[in-house]
């Protein structure tokens, strides 16, 4: 269970320019949810998302996941429970690595010591995980991830930010930067590999394409200046299209007029 | 040319080289230009001429000498992780603040060792039958091979891996759990560790330490580490460590040559300086003038700004 309560966030606080990024966040989510994380620009997904896995402080409010207030631990220390993948694919791994390398870190997070980082054993589990991404990646395990398209290296992280079996897995509009075909295999696999897990994992995924949040997950949350404004799932959620959330995010984010410039930015 | 030449820069291609593996650990490897070697290689060289002219082992000089060199790398290490202080800044202040550490330690600006028992004098009256000329670089390149696979078999363990990492994708590396600021102090006093071994061991070849003598090491260390992965391009740690100890031995054949028949030409002693900064220059223009950078030059000359960011390729 990840518990958020009363989550807030300035930028630029105490000067002309502060920003109200979170405003009193609160958000429940339980083993085995598919958050869809939906909103405007700017109206705070980016950093509920950093401040879960700790690139950011939050300035007030708390964060349990599992019981535990993980808010106050270092980002490096929460990275044993949650998996990240970025929007921009070249975040995620590390170019001038090799694939086998960048997997080996993603999959022991603590304890790290002297003993190699790749051996016989390990390389033949990442050949058989990633022979399961059908990108051929098995056959080139020794490869710099820099020679690799960014397709290629988004379903990487995909599998890096899953292999190590996270409790929270955290999607940054991870296909936005894709080409579209690309961007569908990713999701796909998305999809595949949270099923792995069979109710185990809480993935939160931001997206600004309304239609992708309908279609994956089982619960949809809309965002809007730092608020939460709209959470729906179960029956609730299967009855109602694109066109109604966008109306509903006019209505609820006071921004009836405009419902036009909504529609541009979110479908 | 006389073989003397080479057996010169040779000996000093190896004492030198231990310098450059430090470098290439901060610069190539955590992508930290460390100004800090200016300061521990002189470091190295007045703890263990301090304690070979008190009369003490110089073994134990030269393990002082590591141990100083790693506290080096750990100030600025501190100053750029705790304090947030760019690695350049750190570097210099660090290296700075050594100057006076190492005048301290020496109590005057320069320590002659000649007449003292050294650690090469050491090795001599352990194989009395054997000459000198061949011995000491005998037992230099012995030292310097082991060196080397220690550090490669360390980078490609567990904790060598997210260093190399803190290098190339910090962002990323603290994504999967791991204490980015531990492993550039990490890095730091292994690299200065080596740098400081690296003086020690000269001051004993030569036979003399001084205050003055860490002048130009981060620029003849670049250009050993540039020289070096221009020759050998093949981007494996093994061969990567290989490439930089090539590039020492190149870069001081070149700088005996210029010293010996630098004459000719019109060059003064003075000039050597200038002529490591040419080296540098050249060694990075040559994908230019080629007339493209490709993924390995990128990967081997670490243009970072030449990267581009659309995702399709590095």
């Amino acid at each position: 269970m990840l518990i958020i309560k009363g989550l807030t966030k300035y930028f630029a606080k105490n000067s002309p320019h502060e920003t109200l990024a979170l405003d009193n966040f609160n958000l429940r989510v339980g083993k085995g949810d598919f958050v869809t994380i939906i909103g405007s620009n700017g109206a705070g997904k980016s950093t509920l998302l950093n401040l879960i896995a700790g690139t950011l402080q939050q300035d007030k409010g708390e964060i349990r996941l599992s019981g535990e207030m993980i808010n106050n631990q270092p980002e490096y220390q929460r990275a044993r429970w949650i998996g990240r993948v970025f929007q921009n694919p070249l975040l995620g791994t590390a170019p001038y690595m090799a694939v086998e390398e960048n997997l080996s870190l993603s999959l022991k997070r603590e304890k790290r010591g002297l003993r190699l980082g790749i051996n016989e054993n390990l390389r033949n589990f990442f050949r058989e995980k990633l022979s399961e991404l059908n990108l051929g990646l098995e056959d080139n395990i020794s490869k710099k991830v820099g020679l690799l398209s960014g397709g290629q290296r988004q379903a990487m992280t995909m599998l890096m930010a899953t292999m190590f079996k996270p409790k929270v897995l955290l999607l940054d509009e991870h296909t936005a930067a894709l080409d579209p075909e690309s961007s569908k295999k990713i999701l796909k696999l998305t999809q595949d590999l949270v099923m792995e897990r069979q109710g185990d994992l809480i993935t939160l995924m931001v997206t600004h394409n309304m239609k992708q949040a309908l279609e994956v997950g089982n619960r949809t949350v809309m965002m809007d200046r730092g608020r939460n404004i709209f959470d729906i799932q179960g029956e609730e959620r299967e009855k109602i299209n694109v066109d109604d959330l966008v109306r509903q995010f006019s209505i609820l984010g006071n921004r009836k007029d405009k419902y036009i410039e909504d529609r541009m930015v979110l479908i | 040319m006389p073989i003397s030449l080479f057996l010169h820069a040779l000996e000093q291609g190896l004492v030198f080289g231990i310098m450059v593996l430090g470098v290439f650990i901060t610069y190539k490897i955590l992508d930290f230009p460390d100004l800090t070697v200016e300061g521990s290689f002189p470091l190295g060289a007045a703890v263990v001429a301090k304690v070979i002219f008190s009369g003490g082992d110089p073994l134990l000089g030269t393990f002082l000498a590591i141990i100083a060199g790693s506290l080096a790398g750990l100030i600025t290490g501190l100053l750029h992780t705790k304090l947030k202080l760019t690695n350049l800044l750190s570097g210099i202040l660090t290296m700075t603040l050594l100057y006076s550490v190492n005048l301290r330690i020496m109590g005057r600006p320069n320590i002659p060792l000649l007449g003292k028992v050294t650690l090469l004098g050491e090795i001599e009256n352990y194989f009395p039958n054997l000459s000198m000329d061949y011995l000491i670089p005998f037992f230099f390149l012995f030292l310097v091979v082991i060196l080397k696979f220690i550090i490669d078999y360390f980078l490609s363990t567990e904790i060598g891996l997210t260093i190399i990492a803190t290098g190339d994708n910090e962002q990323m590396i603290k994504s999967l759990g791991v204490n980015t600021d531990l492993t550039k102090l990490m890095g730091l006093c292994i690299s200065n560790a080596l740098v400081a071994l690296s003086g020690a061991l000269f001051a004993q070849y030569s036979g003399f330490a001084d205050v003055n003598m860490g002048l130009g090491t981060i620029v003849a260390g670049l250009a050993c580490v540039i020289i070096g992965i221009s020759i050998i391009k093949i981007p494996t740690i093994f061969w990567r460590t290989i490439a930089v100890l090539v590039g020492s031995l190149v870069y001081r054949l070149i700088m005996i040559i210029a010293l010996r028949y630098g004459y000719s030409f019109g060059f003064k002693p003075g000039d050597l300086k200038m002529i490591s900064v040419l080296l540098v220059i050249i060694a990075l223009s040559v994908p230019f003038i080629k007339g493209k950078l490709n993924f390995a030059d990128r990967f081997n000359l670490g243009r970072k700004d030449l990267q581009n960011n659309n995702g399709k390729e590095v």
